[in-house]
């Protein structure tokens, strides 16, 4: 299942409603990104973020984001999949996404949610905007994230 | 056809999304964005490097040599940094 929205969640109360077992899941994986209040290591004297807004692209956010989760489906037995992506105004702290997977066996409900994270931050339509007292700015997109997602040997 | 600009690409073009008629020789994603880039200042400006601008076409990410005959929207944002 897939969510954007401009609401806070909790992430504890998702991940139990998420678990909340069939017998036939043996395994649960979650991965939860937080706001920070610093793009990397913060250097001496910069000044931190005080805000974040996450800006997207209605109807083709929810679309890719679809597809990354039948691409999951396709690699790996999963019995279900949760991803919340937050958009709008948040603070250093508060939960941004979270991904759930779950599978009979650990393997597939781990690589399956590595594979979930790596790909919507190169695939989904998103933009981050810091808040800071120099003013604001865009965030950059980070090779990084590129080559993370390479890994899984996307063919998009 | 629908244009939309997301992130600061609209904060340079100055509006978020626009209908525009281009002529038929501007077949291409490429030749859309050199196509708009006359448009304004603003247009000039998000459109200087079209290397970094990312494109969809009805919803789907596209490459400059993506055709543009027949589309209803296309969109130009910067690389996507979500998660």
């Amino acid at each position: 299942m897939i969510r954007v929205q401009a609401e806070a969640f909790d992430v504890g109360a998702e991940i139990a409603a998420f678990t909340r077992g069939t017998g036939r899941v043996g395994a649960v994986a979650t991965f939860t990104g937080l706001v920070r209040d610093y793009l990397g290591d913060r250097p001496e004297g910069a000044p931190p973020v005080r805000a974040m807004t996450l800006e997207h692209y209605p109807g083709m956010t929810e679309r890719q984001l679809e597809r990354i989760e039948a691409e999951a489906r396709s690699r790996w037995d999963l019995a279900d999949v949760l991803v919340i992506h937050r958009v709008g105004r948040m603070e250093p702290g508060e939960p941004i996404v979270l991904v759930c997977t779950a599978s009979a066996h650990r393997a597939a409900a781990l690589d399956s949610c590595a594979f979930l994270i790596d790909w919507l931050k190169t695939q989904a339509p998103f933009w981050k905007r810091e808040e800071t007292p120099d003013g604001d700015r865009w965030v950059e997109a980070r090779a990084s994230d590129d080559d993370a997602a390479k890994r899984w040997n996307q063919c998009s | 056809m629908k244009v939309l600009y997301f992130a600061w690409v609209r904060d340079f073009v100055g509006t978020g999304q626009e209908t525009v008629e281009p002529p038929a020789e501007v077949a291409t994603v490429g030749d859309l964005m050199g196509w708009l880039a006359q448009r304004s200042p603003g247009h000039a400006r998000a459109f200087a490097d079209p290397a970094v601008v990312r494109c969809a076409v009805d919803q789907d990410f596209a490459g400059a040599e993506a055709p543009i005959a027949g589309v209803s929207e296309v969109a130009f944002f910067p690389p996507v940094t979500g998660g």
